[in-house]
């Protein structure tokens, strides 16, 4: 059984195994597609870059792609991480709580009414996208704040519910009222993407992403502390509030700029962080770490089935994760409330 | 050395006092217990001792230093809480529950060592709970899972413990297993504490001294067989009782008889 005396040696191994998962991912992945490519002509250094074609599909075509997926999926899972341990329930997760029906809202305005407007050379979908989940944020926040006597997280849960239904019915407002073409290009967006057109969009989500990521990391042992409630952390030296400002808000940093870059891909947040707790236990010191890089290398996979496996068409990656979501969904409810 | 000083509080601005002009102090190596019916302001009491609220008026001291001044950190080096019950939502084990009582002596990236360990595992020991140290903290009975959060305070080596009815959900073998263990505590280790309950008779075991509580106002206060009286007992809970020494227990014993009120 864990003792701590070797938590160090189980997070080296965690980190690595997890890792090593995570890199063989971003090998394996773009070498998948109607085009085959092989992994030693894509690294043979003796053909030059503008001759060698498979080392063109591999870094130009599908790299990328594979890169949004990885920063994707590990966005997602560490947003669950994080909303499981401060709600305090395992069911709580960017979806579940409407933070990625409000991301979605806001970029489903900005494609739709073609607010092109570029902040800081950043375009406009990934901050309306982190304003859409910071207002589902800030709606649900204030409900747990409201209840003085601890956060009833099923009531927080059921406001997801009813924000998720409230966004939603919006954003068709917004296709209703927006012009056919706009609207299509919309609802392309939303059936959730990770088809990237280049290297830039992948940095540009990396920069929100990094931060939050590194202001999360500094948190492990303050998320095990307020997963037995907000009294016993703070009764054992956690700053609650501070904690809570700067993980929830790193969390909505990262739901919005997920939700930016490969539109709304649920289930994520919660199938990485269960199967994770599963194998690493439930010590965030080691399922932080293990679900960065374990729902990096979920979505990836995910991606790969979404491209190849339902025709040459291919199918959103979004509906991959939903058809493997929704039935795991149920069931973790089914074992929890049996 | 724990010691409150006329203090008042309300949960919201505008909204009645849960506490009115309360002054309490807890003594080194003494049990307090806070005693008083439903609302009568216990919880929020132990909530103002340990930092965690701030008095509207009024102040709390630690060996004369003002609470509200001290770090959380430095707070829980001093002061642990039990609460009546724990849940985790996630599975710790027992042992890993027990070393989060190790937070406040560790810097932010700083794994337990040997000596947390075994601090912890010492923990365990005193509490009779070493067995459990594998086993997930959520299938422990309601007992052992008390023992263990006791167990948890402990590892963090304060010189106080509160308790908010530590026995409040457990049946009559745990509620007296944890109070043997208490008083076990307070002797073998002088562990300092302040207990609210409802349960006379656990106070009666217990508590050197009690504050006895009513809308906010502490109506007594002294040494338990003092304060402890059929008087008192009826005007906190407007119940007759019968308030004798047992001679098998060893203790005054309270026996509630009819609702007078």
């Amino acid at each position: 059984m864990p003792a701590s005396n070797d938590l160090r040696r189980r997070i080296v191994v965690t980190i690595a195994a997890f890792g090593a998962i995570a890199a063989a991912a971003c090998l394996a992945a773009p070498l998948v597609g109607t085009t085959p490519i092989a992994l030693s002509r894509v690294f043979d250094r003796s053909i030059p870059f503008a001759d060698n074609v498979d080392a063109q599909v591999f870094f130009i075509a599908r790299l990328p792609r594979v890169l949004a997926a990885l920063l994707v999926g590990s966005s997602l899972a560490v947003a669950g991480v994080v909303f499981q341990a401060f709600l305090r329930n395992p069911l709580a997760s960017p979806d579940t709580l409407g933070l990625s029906t409000g991301a979605t809202l806001g970029a489903v305005v900005v494609i739709t009414f073609h607010i092109d407007a570029t902040m800081f050379g950043v375009s406009a979908v990934p901050v309306a996208s982190f304003v859409g989940s910071s207002i589902a944020l800030a709606i649900v926040y204030a409900m747990s704040v409201a209840r003085r006597h601890g956060t009833s997280s099923t009531v927080l849960l059921l406001a997801g519910v009813a924000l998720s239904a409230f966004f939603g019915a919006l954003n068709r407002l917004v296709q209703v009222v927006g012009d056919f073409t706009d609207t299509f290009r919309a609802i392309r967006w939303m059936m959730g993407s990770l088809d990237v057109g280049s290297y830039t969009d992948v940095v540009v989500a990396l920069v929100p992403m990094g931060a939050a990521l590194a202001a999360i990391a500094a948190l492990p042992r303050v998320l095990d502390l307020v997963s037995l409630g907000a009294a016993a952390a703070e009764s054992r030296g956690v700053d609650v509030r501070r904690a809570e400002r700067l993980a929830l808000v790193s969390a909505s940093v990262l739901t919005g700029s997920a939700v930016s870059l490969g539109g709304p891909i649920p289930f994520v947040g919660i199938i990485v962080p269960h199967i994770v707790r599963l194998i690493v236990g439930a010590d965030h010191r080691l399922v932080l770490p293990a679900s960065a890089l374990f729902g990096g290398s979920f979505l990836i996979v995910c991606d790969v089935v979404a491209r190849v496996a339902f025709g040459p068409a291919g199918m959103p990656v979004g509906a991959v994760t939903a058809l493997l979501g929704g039935p795991f969904f149920l069931w973790l409810l089914f074992r929890r409330f049996r | 050395m724990l010691a409150a000083h006329g203090v008042s509080f309300a949960y919201d601005r505008g909204a009645p006092l849960v506490l009115d002009g309360v002054s309490l102090s807890i003594e080194r190596g003494g049990i307090v217990g806070l005693i008083g019916p439903n609302g009568s302001g216990k919880t929020t009491m132990l909530r103002l001792l340990s930092g965690t609220l701030k008095p509207a008026s009024g102040r709390v001291t630690l060996d004369g230093a003002d609470v509200g001044a001290l770090s959380r950190r430095h707070l829980a080096r001093r002061i642990a809480v039990v609460p009546q019950d724990t849940h985790s939502a996630f599975d710790f084990t027992a042992l890993e529950i027990v070393l989060m009582g190790r937070y406040p002596h560790l810097s932010a990236f700083e794994l337990e060592g040997a000596t947390d360990l075994s601090i912890a595992r010492d923990a365990l020991a005193a509490t009779g709970t070493i067995g459990l140290e594998a086993r997930p903290f959520a299938t422990l009975s309601g007992g052992e899972k008390q023992r263990v959060v006791i167990a948890s305070a402990l590892a963090q080596a304060s010189d106080v413990l509160l308790l908010d009815e530590p026995t409040a959900s457990l049946d009559p073998g745990f509620q007296l297993e944890i109070a043997a263990l208490l008083l076990r505590l307070n002797r073998e280790r002088g562990v300092t504490m302040a207990v609210s309950t409802h349960d006379l008779n656990l106070a009666a075991t217990l508590c050197s001294d009690l504050v006895l509580l009513k809308g906010g106002r502490a109506i007594a206060a002294g040494a338990t067989r003092d304060v402890l009286t059929r008087e008192n007992v009826r005007i906190l809970y407007g119940v007759d009782a019968d308030v004798a020494d047992h001679p098998r227990a060893g203790h005054l014993i309270v026996v509630p008889l009819a609702r007078v009120e």
